[in-house]
Formats: structure tokens, sequence, C-alpha cells
């Protein structure tokens, strides 16, 4: 009997249209092992007649000989930022605990369309805001790989879309959607040995996505290799005019145009990254990466990304900048939560509703991101920022006049255990830095499994590309794997 | 630039989220610590630079001056946390 939990989208897509097996067949094993895995908290809530439904509607259009989606017969896993309509959507937040959206998110909505089914919502940093999934309401999600020290400490499965992550490597679901703002589909995608892809500003629309930082968060995929990324994307992507931010553009064949052989791709490896005391595993695996793309055919050359340095710290002004302003609408009056003090008037109700409401990151970006909006600060934070991401920007139009993509690492370390970084909020806004310089250019960037630490822990290579090229970061992603060899996979402890 | 606890309670006060004498305090620290280390920004020549406001350029669409929407009364009250009949309750504004 086939294993369903080690098919990927391809796979299962295509067994079904072949007649393999049934769509069913697919959610009812997945939704078993989606149900059996509670340790990992990777889902806030399950929704096995979601995926049930959407099966039974792929297996009956075959039956009927209609044309089948491009996701058809595949169960994922929904991030909870995306509203689903008539299925509770928290963003990990207690202040939207119960909130049942009436609509549905485009992205969401997209990939219902071609096929796919919902086995439930996916736990993640509160209002995405974090990097090790620490930060929701609903409680840590659990990565399911282990140090090979022979202890069982709980790792960090990475954030914000460490639901995603943890699922998609714990062999839960397949794929998953990802949101990523500062790094949050490619840090969680390297923590446990996946790939995942934010795609260019725009080409996925926003509607209906939970708002953390408008002009930043872009959806993608999650999945285990290359092609089911490319795959999911296309079915993800698209025009939607009602994100006033989504590209006018046609979705490219992706999958199709997946082509391993670099040759006459040049690969800029920037100075930047190479940190003071980087990870001496990091370091090595950034190495084999730069080895893997020029056997593809591909020039490899130096390169110089200058404002690298001051990405985090304009992130940390434009992000919780905007968060302020998206989180004010979370006021007790038109949904979610309430608190409502004896005798309290109106403001009152306001600010003992967010007090209750928001987690503790929340209640720290939006206060920070008041602050740098203030009168007489403004300028000072907010205008420098948007100038210096202008910098940032520019830096990357300067590389592309020499390469055409780009190679770093995504994370400067293998997962770090939970509970390790809480200390100082600073300590885990650097594990970012290799991420966000990406995200404030908005470029197409993607992960990809590079190799295994000391400890025995996944490790990601990062490959940036050109607003709108995806298909060669897609490419430059499928030749990494073609040639990592990357197998490893987390034990079965849960 | 640093904030004192005065300014914490202001930023409180404008962000509309309540908090504590206590947590007052450990917020100097933290905001503090962020500021900081972003007033690093501070060193980088801008002269001459435009603030971003697209990162993809892009312009932004006009659609015709029609109703797309509405008729969703039910819906858009479906998570309202108190309503009174058609409409949003919240407490007394007026005395």
């Amino acid at each position: 009997m086939t294993d369903f939990s080690r098919l990927g989208v391809a796979a299962i897509r295509e067994g079904v249209a072949d007649g393999a097996f049934k769509a069913v067949e697919v959610a009812e094993a997945l939704n078993a092992r989606v149900s059996a895995a509670k340790a990992l908290n990777a889902f806030i809530i399950e929704t096995p007649e979601k995926a049930i439904e959407a099966a039974q509607a792929v297996d009956a259009d075959r039956a009927a000989g209609k044309p089948l989606g491009k996701m058809a017969g595949v169960p994922i896993g929904m991030k909870d930022l995306f509203c689903t309509e008539g299925v509770q959507t928290t963003a990990a937040s207690h202040i939207l605990e119960g909130f049942v959206p009436t609509y549905e998110s485009t992205v969401s909505a997209n990939l219902w369309k071609a096929g796919a089914g919902m086995l439930g919502k996916l736990n993640m940093d509160q209002f995405a805001m974090g990097s090790s999934n620490e930060t929701s309401y609903f409680g840590n999600v659990i990565s399911p790989w282990r140090r090979n020290d022979g202890g069982n400490a709980a790792l960090a499965p990475g954030g914000s879309s460490g639901g995603s992550s943890s699922a998609i490597a714990a062999r839960l679901c397949p794929a998953a959607t990802g949101t990523d703002t500062g790094g949050s589909i490619r840090q969680p995608a390297a923590f446990v040995g996946i790939s995942g892809i934010k795609p260019t500003y725009g080409r996925c629309s926003r509607w209906g996505v939970v708002a953390f930082a408008s002009s930043l968060d872009q959806a993608g995929p999650m999945a285990r290799d290359v092609r089911d990324c490319a795959i999911m994307l296309e079915a993800m992507a698209g025009f939607d005019p009602k994100d006033s931010t989504s590209l006018d553009l046609p979705v490219p064949a992706w999958e199709a145009g997946l082509n391993s052989d670099l040759k006459g791709k040049r690969i800029g490896i920037p100075k930047e990254y190479r940190l003071d005391g980087i990870d001496e595993d990091i370091s090595k695996m950034w190495d084999n990466g730069i080895a893997w793309l020029k056997d593809a055919g591909a020039e490899i050359v130096d390169i110089s990304l200058p404002h690298t340095k001051y990405a985090l710290p304009a992130y940390y002004i434009i992000a919780p900048a905007e968060a302020s302003s998206n989180l004010a609408r979370y006021d007790g009056v038109r949904f979610g939560l309430r608190d409502l003090p004896e005798g309290a008037g109106l403001q009152d109700m306001y600010a003992a509703t967010r007090a209750a409401g928001f987690g503790e990151e929340v209640r720290r970006r939006i206060m920070i991101g008041t602050y740098v909006l203030s009168a007489g600060f403004y300028d000072a934070y907010y205008t420098q920022a948007q100038k210096v991401r202008a910098l940032i920007a520019r830096d990357f139009d300067n590389a592309w006049a020499s390469c055409d993509l780009i190679l770093a690492p995504t994370a400067p370390s293998a997962a770090f255990g939970l509970g390790e970084k809480n200390a100082d909020p600073l300590s885990m806004y650097l594990n970012d830095v290799f991420a966000v310089p990406a995200s404030l250019a908005g470029l197409p960037a993607m992960s990809v499994p590079g190799g295994l630490s000391k400890e025995g822990l996944p490790m990601g290579l990062q490959i940036i590309g050109k607003a709108l090229d995806e298909q060669a970061v897609l490419n430059a992603g499928l030749a990494i794997e073609q040639r990592s060899g990357f197998t490893a996979e987390a034990g079965e402890w849960w | 630039m640093s904030v004192d606890k005065d300014t914490v309670n202001k930023i409180a006060r404008l962000s509309r989220i309540a908090i504590s004498d206590a947590e007052a305090d450990k917020m100097v620290g933290e905001l503090n610590g962020i500021l900081a280390w972003v007033e690093q920004l501070g060193e980088v020549d801008v002269t001459g630079v435009e603030p971003m406001t697209a990162v993809i350029p892009n312009t932004l669409r006009l659609r015709d001056d029609v109703v797309t929407d509405g008729d969703v009364r039910d819906k858009v009250l479906a998570n309202a946390p108190a309503k009174e009949g058609s409409f949003f309750g919240v407490p007394k504004v007026i005395e």
C-alpha cells in the first residue's frame, strides 16, 4: 500500500490523475497523520471534513472526465493568516480567537479552485511577528527535528510560518502556504530541511491575508522539493483587482520552465554576507552551494551589497510602523475580542481589549511603530528608514549589472532551541539578517536545503533573483537540489 | 534619542494599549535597546535619496466609479462582539 505521507504535490496529483489511487484515500491518510501529531502543535484547528470534501470533488471530476486543476487531489495546510470562509482564522492571536471570516482570501480560493483541499489551519507566530514560533497564543510549534546529541531538547521550527514548516517536515502534509514579511517562509524552511519561495512582491494577492506590514507581506508556497514549490506557486499567484499592489501580469508556467542547466547564468556572492564570526557549518554549506552551482554551469562572481548591515534596523522601523497602523483595526467593536471592564468607556475598552488580546511581541512592535511614526520622530526614524530601504534596493539593482542571481545562506545558524533566544528581542531579530534585504527590495527569494550542521540539523541556502524572475530562482534551487543529496529526515518521535 | 517611562506611557496611550506600571518599566529598557540599535541608520548618507514608496514599480489602477460590493450587512456584523439590531454596540460615548 502506498504511504501517502511520502508523496509530494506532483506525485499525488499524478497518482490521482492516473487513477493509481483516489484523492479521498490521500486525504484520509493525511487527516490521520495530522490528528496523530498533536505533540508538534503545528495546527491550530484541523479541518478533516474540508480535506475530504475537496478530495471527493476531485474524484468526481475525474470520474466524469472533467479536466483536473494544478493541485487536484493534494491536501495542504493553510497558514492561519489566510482568511478561510466559515473556518476560524486567528493569526495565532487571542484578539482574533473565534473570528470566522465570511469571505475567502484570494490565495486560498485560488488553491481550492486548483483542486487542493485543506487539512487545517496552521499555527504560526502571532500576527507573523517572530522567528521561532514562540509568540503564538496557541502555544509553541515544535520542530520534528532533534539534535544528534541524544537529548530531546525542543527546537524551534523557525517563524513565522513555523506550523507550515513543522507539518511539512513531519510529512503531515506535502505542502503548505506561508507568508514572508522578513524571512517568514525562508527561515522556517531552512530550519526543517524543506524548500520555500517568496515570490516577487505583488505576485500573490494580499486580499484576505491578515495584514502585518503591507509593503513587505507576500505569500508563497512551502514544500519538500523545488518542483512542488513551482506547481503550488503557479496555483497561488495571479492578478487580483482587489489588491491595489497586485501585479497585473500573467502567471508564468514555472513548473514547465524548470531547467537546472545554469549555463550562461552568473551567480553573485555578496561579500557583506560573510559576517565576522559566521558559523563554520553555515560557511561550509555556502561554499558547497557555490561549487554545486558552478557544476551546473553557472559562473560565480563576487559582488557587493554595501548597505546590507542597515537592512535589519531599517526593517525594524518599517515593519512595526506599518503594523502599528494595520493593527489599529483591532478595537473590540467590529470583530474579535472585546474586553469591557466594569464601567469602562470607549477609550478604556480599546486599551483593555488590545492589552488582553495582543501578545507581548505584538504589543512591543505596535509601540515601536507608534513611536517612530509619532510627531517629531517621523523623519528621523521612518523617513530615514525608507531612504535606506531605497539604497538597499539600489544595491541589488547595481548587483544585477554583474550577476543574474545571488547565493547566500538563508539564516546565520541552524535551528536553535525553544527559549534560547527569548531573553532579548534583538538577538531574535538578528536571525533574519540574511532574509530581510530581499524582502525590503521586494525580490523573489527561495530557501532550499543545503546540508546538515554538526548537530545534525538542516541548514538552508538562499537564492535571490531579479524582480519577476522566479524562474531563474527556481532553476538554481533545482540545480542545488539535484547536487546536495539532501535526504535527511526527522525521526518520528511524536 | 532614548525614551523614559513617561514617554512609554504616552506611546501606550497613543497605541490604545493599557499597560501596568511594571510593564512600563520593563518596556523602557526594551524600547531603548531597540531604538539604540536602529539609530545606526543615522550614519547612512542619504543625500538626494527619495524615500521608497513602492518596492516594485507599479501604478495605482483606477476603476470605474460604481458600487462593486455591499448588501452584506449580516456578514459585516457576523463577528461583532456586541451588536444591537443592525448596529455595532459600543459603551455609551456621550454623557
